[in-house]
């Protein structure tokens, strides 16, 4: 602990902040070491930009601590703060020249220095920094910045990249303990952005300060970061190396956020065995069997082969030239898998492919409801799942009603008559339930787990034709393989339009 | 074969042009003509130097730019703190609020002038303290000149500044100096000339309220063109010199940073 507390500079405990009743943090801890360079990264609306204000003092939380060096500095406002920001728009003083915008943080500046009287006695002053002082300590940043000679240069004949640089040099001349980056280079172009990213990473290594860094760019936190902390909706999802966050995604929202993948439900079948894409592969993860999990697989970890070698055989759909790979789209049974491989492909040609073992990656699914797309059929029931169910497609439209000859009238009096309209079906956990007769139900399926979870068994019945899951709780004791058929209450069958510009028109 | 009918941009100048000509360029000549002749039309300087050499008239001068400077300062103290809070401010009435200081604008002038003298009369103030309640006349009849350019100035300013202000180091007090003022100079500038201006020149407030007592420099030319036209135009000039040269020193020519607080 002890060890921990003096190589952690900062770390947020427990950290919420909400904005009027809206939940942005959602408990977020996290500790940086000194001298590291963390990148958080996320989508944008995923709180990483909040939790950088609340680092820089931009931002208060609502609950949880902060603590830089071990003191709590939660509520701390950001002048009294031993950290600097480079902003996202830069936010160099427009009535200010380049040496003045770099000299603002110098001129507020005040140190002690210790001095000695006639007498011998040592006395100390609290001072402010020199003319000189300062003008050596800009003329430095600005070598940093390779910006020599731009000190009287207005703000506004600098080009975004230049404005990029007095902004850094402008956070740095205080020599911080952290420097807090906020997505500093979503402004440039692609080029001057490879540049700088190389530049920044060369700066910290010669400052040898902490670095937070805040992007929605995977590419640029896997190039610049010792440590990657991976948001989404307010939450961490993982923090790692680049190498591990690539390599063993902690969920399907880190594996595809952070690079292409191929994303599978599949089922455990037994020891280091997996099902999905309709075959059963070898793995190195361990779960439990029937346990219900999502499988990442790397488009560059598929090595493609004779369709006779493979352990999967499919139809090339597509094949898209990206400079140093193609991006082959490969139709396999109703999946689609996409590769990335230098070997060419033609469109139409059948082939094979394998995974190793030790690139599949898998990972528990969270279950909150069951998803699957649907069409509706004549009589305006819904088919999906090899089953059709009785639903209320009034639900489509607000307001809507069916006249007596089934017709559906929506509130502007518009006829509508739905038949292929594809939609997406929504059924909760709790509101399926099943029967021995087979005609009781609206689909049918064998039983392939049955899991007890304390209080009640979480059952998975898999359809027969097209491998399709029904899942749900129940408080009754069913067997595996059971033949059973699915009842879902027509008023539990949730239905959304599939095309939403349908549903605006 | 027809020429098509074409306006050039030139062509669509012309009806300015022809304005500027007449009402503006016209009018100038006239009144310079008339400062520097005599009552029989004799080109003569006596205008300027009877105008220099009256102590009158150079009081009167002094007067009116004392009462304008005040007027314009008492207006930039009042109103900066309501620009300041109202623009940056995420209330969703400040424009209700905002609207209340503007709309006296927009109530007739002579009217709101009365008002307050009313007012005045009913404190016991009208007749006893004549250059105060021009004063007071004064600021509340330009008030609104003055909030306008400066919450629009204010309001342009990226609270991204202000935050970065504060993550240099700076308090609320060193990023009002070195943030917020400097980049609200404009606001102020144009501030201060859309009050000082009228403050000069607008004897309709003096002659209400200071009981005829306060003669400002528009009161002075408004009398003398009653008489004496080549003295009046004179006056005229010396005041159109007075307003050029503080506009050009405040640096108002500046298109960039030219606000008039129109766009509201």
């Amino acid at each position: 602990m002890s060890e921990n507390a003096s190589n952690c500079i900062i770390e947020l405990k427990d950290v919420v902040k909400s904005f009027d009743d809206t939940l942005v943090i959602d408990h977020v801890s996290l500790s940086v070491r000194k001298g590291e360079f963390v990148t958080l990264l996320g989508p944008s609306g995923c709180g990483k930009t909040t939790t950088l204000r609340m680092i820089a003092g931009f931002d208060l939380p609502t609950s949880g601590q902060i603590l830089l060096n071990g003191k709590d500095i939660s509520l701390l406002p950001p002048n009294k703060r031993p950290v600097n920001t480079v902003f996202q728009r830069y936010a160099l003083f427009p009535h200010l020249n380049v040496f003045d915008n770099i000299a603002f943080g110098l001129r507020m500046k005040r140190v002690v220095n210790t001095y000695r009287n006639p007498k011998g006695e040592e006395y100390t002053r609290t001072e402010k920094l020199t003319k000189a002082e300062i003008a050596a300590k800009v003329k430095k940043a600005l070598e940093m910045v390779d910006l020599e000679g731009f000190e009287k240069r207005e703000i506004s004949t600098l080009s975004g990249g230049q404005q990029q640089r007095v902004a850094i040099a402008r956070a740095i001349v205080n020599e911080p303990e952290i420097l807090l980056l906020d997505e500093p280079l979503g402004a440039l172009d692609l080029k001057m952005r490879k540049e700088m990213q190389i530049e920044l990473k060369a700066m910290h290594r010669r400052l040898g300060i902490t670095f937070i860094y805040v992007t929605h760019d995977q590419e640029e936190a896997l190039t610049m970061s010792d440590t990657v902390v991976v948001m989404a909706d307010g939450v961490v999802q993982q923090i790692g190396t680049p190498t591990d966050v690539y390599n063993e995604p902690a969920n399907t929202f880190v594996a595809d956020f952070i690079g292409e993948s191929n994303i599978f439900s599949g089922t455990v079948t037994g020891k280091r065995k997996v099902r999905f894409c309709g075959k059963t592969f070898d793995c190195v993860d361990d779960f439990e069997k029937n346990e219900m999990v999502d499988v990442v697989v790397r488009p560059e970890d598929i090595v493609m082969c004779e369709p006779e070698l493979g352990m999967l055989k499919g139809k090339v759909i597509s094949v898209v030239f990206k400079g140093i790979h193609y991006e082959i789209t490969v139709q396999v049974g109703r999946y689609e898998v996409v590769i990335q491989s230098t070997e060419r492909r033609e469109v139409g040609e059948t082939i094979g492919m394998n995974i190793p073992a030790q690139e599949i990656h898998i990972m528990k699914r969270k279950y909150t409801s069951n998803i699957y797309d649907g069409v509706i059929t004549k009589r305006n029931t819904v088919e999906f799942a090899d089953g059709e169910f009785e639903c209320d497609v009034t639900q489509l439209y607000p307001g809507s009603h069916l006249d007596e000859e089934e017709y559906l009238v929506t509130a502007q009096g518009e006829k509508i008559d739905l038949t292929g309209t594809e939609v997406t079906v929504e059924v909760g956990l709790e509101d399926i339930s099943i029967s021995d007769d087979a005609e009781a139900g609206g689909a049918q399926g064998h039983i392939i787990s049955i899991i007890y979870k304390g209080d009640h068994y979480r059952v998975i019945v898999r359809t027969d034709e097209s491998e399709e899951d029904f899942v749900f709780a129940t408080d009754d004791l069913w067997n595996e393989n059971d033949y059973v058929s699915v009842i879902i209450p027509k008023d539990k069958i949730k239905l959304t339009l599939k095309h939403t510009e349908e549903k605006a028109a | 074969m027809i020429k098509p009918l074409r306006f050039t941009r030139k062509s669509l100048g012309i009806p300015y042009a022809v304005f500027l000509v007449f009402f503006v360029i016209i009018p100038m000549l006239v009144i310079v003509f008339y400062a520097f002749t005599d009552k029989n039309n004799h080109i003569s300087f006596v205008n300027f130097i009877n105008f220099f050499s009256d102590p009158t008239k150079l009081s009167t001068i002094v007067y009116s730019l004392v009462i304008a400077l005040i007027t314009t300062a008492v207006c930039l103290v009042i109103a900066y703190p309501v620009a300041y809070i109202l623009a940056r401010s995420k209330m969703k009435q400040k424009y209700v609020i905002l609207m209340l200081f503007i709309t006296p604008m927009w109530i007739n002038f002579v009217l709101r002038v009365n008002a307050i003298r009313e007012l005045l009369n009913w404190i016991g103030l009208l007749g006893e303290a004549n250059y105060l309640n021009t004063i007071i006349g004064m600021v509340y009849d330009f008030l609104p000149f003055m909030i306008l350019p400066l919450y629009t100035t204010l309001l342009k300013i990226d609270e991204s500044l202000y935050e970065a202000s504060a993550d240099l180091g700076g308090n609320s007090f060193t990023t009002f100096t070195r943030v917020t003022i400097p980049l609200s100079m404009p606001g102020i500038m144009s501030g201060i000339t859309m009050v000082f201006l009228p403050s000069m020149t607008n004897y309709v407030v003096s002659d209400m309220l200071g009981n005829s007592k306060v003669t400002i420099i528009g009161k002075f030319i408004e009398t003398y063109f009653g008489s004496d036209w080549h003295m009046g135009s004179m006056i005229a000039l010396i005041l159109l010199i007075v307003v050029f040269v503080s506009t050009l020193l405040s640096g108002g020519f500046k298109s960039e940073d030219n606000v008039r607080g129109t766009n509201l």
